[in-house]
């Protein structure tokens, strides 16, 4: 079929597509303003050499923390298919050795040489609280959230425990409690599988203007917490002085928890037990950087419709005279 | 009935991309042995299939502009098409508000509330089920007109 083109067709037309070139870029503005608004976050600095090991973060952690664990009741609803695992930590509470739904904390050991003499290193490992993390950011229901001061933690009453939160960690850092939660009201044999935990920075400490239990617990002070330029400042500041290494500023695109090391991490990676639930020191691409750098470029395809739109329009026009 | 053109496949394999990925981005493929069946085990890898969803998302937005300008310039005829359209203008523009909020939403920052987030992936889900429902029905509809003669 030819399409005719009119004088009046020809002016709604370009109306249309200036139109459309207008609406695209208050889009493109809407969307930076929106990006760009950010407040600081708070970061903690977990100084390695300062740590004893004593495990009095992991069991304040433990205490502070018990309200928010699960209490789930057996029988678990048998799920479909028969590969789903049932995930059952409920008899296992007192494991302290790696994550699990009732330890959001654990202390890491390893041995590493300082200036040609064996030591032992002790480290406390939990959630990292990434910049942008991936957990909360491809979360398909929203359960997984971020808070403004930078913490980021699973709603334990929306959370279905599909465990796509430990996939898309990069240290596996969330763990999952069968038999538990909102999938026992949906379809428990079909969707879901419990609720995931993980550790939650104390947000409700942290409301209140109190510290997180780890940190106010700790003999040696190990940890700080504060803004995250501050932070910086200091781990940088403590790594000089120390001729030190840092982890968690650039790891996944940046983290909200900085380690100070007087190891190398690649070295204490190497020396560090590394089964599930326990996390490694590898060094971490932003896992979120290439779903962005996309989003970015798709800023032009409304253009790239319009151009489209623009070309076959001109080439029916052509056709008419 | 009306031939299809170049333009309804690319649209045809835009959806289908941009709906399996979209439904890949709940932990179902793994579970139902899907990313089991050879060739499909990038279906359980959620970055992969974010990307994919993003990129199709685009060819979906391009196509759609380019849709509303060509149906303007050159308005093909409103009647019994027009009733469908209308359907189809509300779905698309759910599922572009929706998705684009999600899209800023997973930018570093917080820009939206929890619940508000909540609720967009509600709704992006509902507008995609609306949206399939609505094709099958279009299809069955086909299926009798062609029958009918």
């Amino acid at each position: 079929m030819t399409n005719k083109i009119s004088r009046r067709a020809f002016l709604k037309g370009s109306i249309t597509v200036a139109g459309s070139v207008a609406a695209s870029a208050t889009g493109v503005s809407a969307a930076t303003a929106l990006t760009k608004e950010k407040k600081e976050p708070l970061a903690t600095l977990i100084d390695i050499s300062k740590c004893i090991g004593c495990e009095e973060c992991v069991y304040a952690c433990q205490e502070s923390n018990a309200d928010k664990y699960p209490n789930p009741e057996k029988p678990y609803p048998e799920m479909f298919p028969k590969r789903v695992p049932v995930e059952d930590w409920s008899q296992k509470r007192d494991v302290t050795d790696r994550l699990t739904p009732y330890n959001w904390l654990y202390i890491q050991h390893a041995t590493a040489k300082v200036d040609g003499e064996e030591i032992e290193l002790t480290i406390p490992r939990r959630c990292m609280h990434c910049d942008n993390p991936p957990c909360v950011k491809l979360c398909p229901w929203g359960s997984a959230k971020q808070e403004d001061n930078g913490l980021s933690r699973i709603d334990s009453d929306l959370c279905l425990g599909g465990s796509k939160c430990k996939t898309v960690c990069p240290w596996d850092i969330p763990q999952r409690q069968t038999g538990t939660g909102l999938y026992l009201k949906l379809l428990p044999a079909l969707a879901g599988n419990g609720v995931m935990y993980k550790c939650d920075r104390c947000y409700n400490l942290l409301e209140k203007g109190e510290v997180p239990a780890c940190i106010e617990s700790c003999p040696e002070d190990v940890q700080t917490i504060g803004p995250r330029s501050e932070i910086l400042a200091k781990a940088h500041a403590l790594a000089k002085e120390m001729n030190g290494y840092i982890y968690g500023e650039h790891e996944n695109g940046g983290t909200n928890t900085i380690y100070v090391s007087p190891v190398p991490f690649d070295e204490l990676n190497n020396n560090i037990e590394k089964r599930d639930g326990q996390a490694h020191f590898e060094k971490v691409e932003n896992k979120m950087a290439s779903g962005n750098n996309i989003a970015k470029a798709m800023l032009i395809a409304p253009l790239a419709g319009i151009a489209a739109a623009a070309g076959k329009f001109y080439k029916a026009a052509k056709e008419d005279e | 009935m009306k031939k299809m053109n170049i333009q309804s496949y690319i649209y045809g394999i835009t959806l289908f991309f941009i709906t399996l990925s979209g439904f890949a981005q709940m932990p179902i493929f793994k579970r139902y042995y899907i990313a089991d069946i050879p060739g499909l085990g990038w279906l359980a890898n959620f970055y992969i299939t974010h990307l994919m969803h993003y990129i199709f998302a685009g060819i979906f937005i391009s196509l759609v502009v380019y849709s509303i300008i060509y149906f303007i310039i050159f308005k093909k005829g409103f009647g019994q098409i027009a009733k469908d359209m209308i359907i189809r203008i509300i779905i698309f523009s759910g599922l572009i508000l929706t998705g684009s909020l999600l899209v800023i939403k997973n930018f570093s920052g917080t820009p939206f509330p929890n619940g508000m987030i909540i609720m967009l992936n509600l709704l992006h889900l509902l507008f995609c089920m609306a949206l399939m429902i609505f094709g099958f029905y279009q299809l069955i509809k086909r299926k009798k007109e062609l029958l009918s003669g």
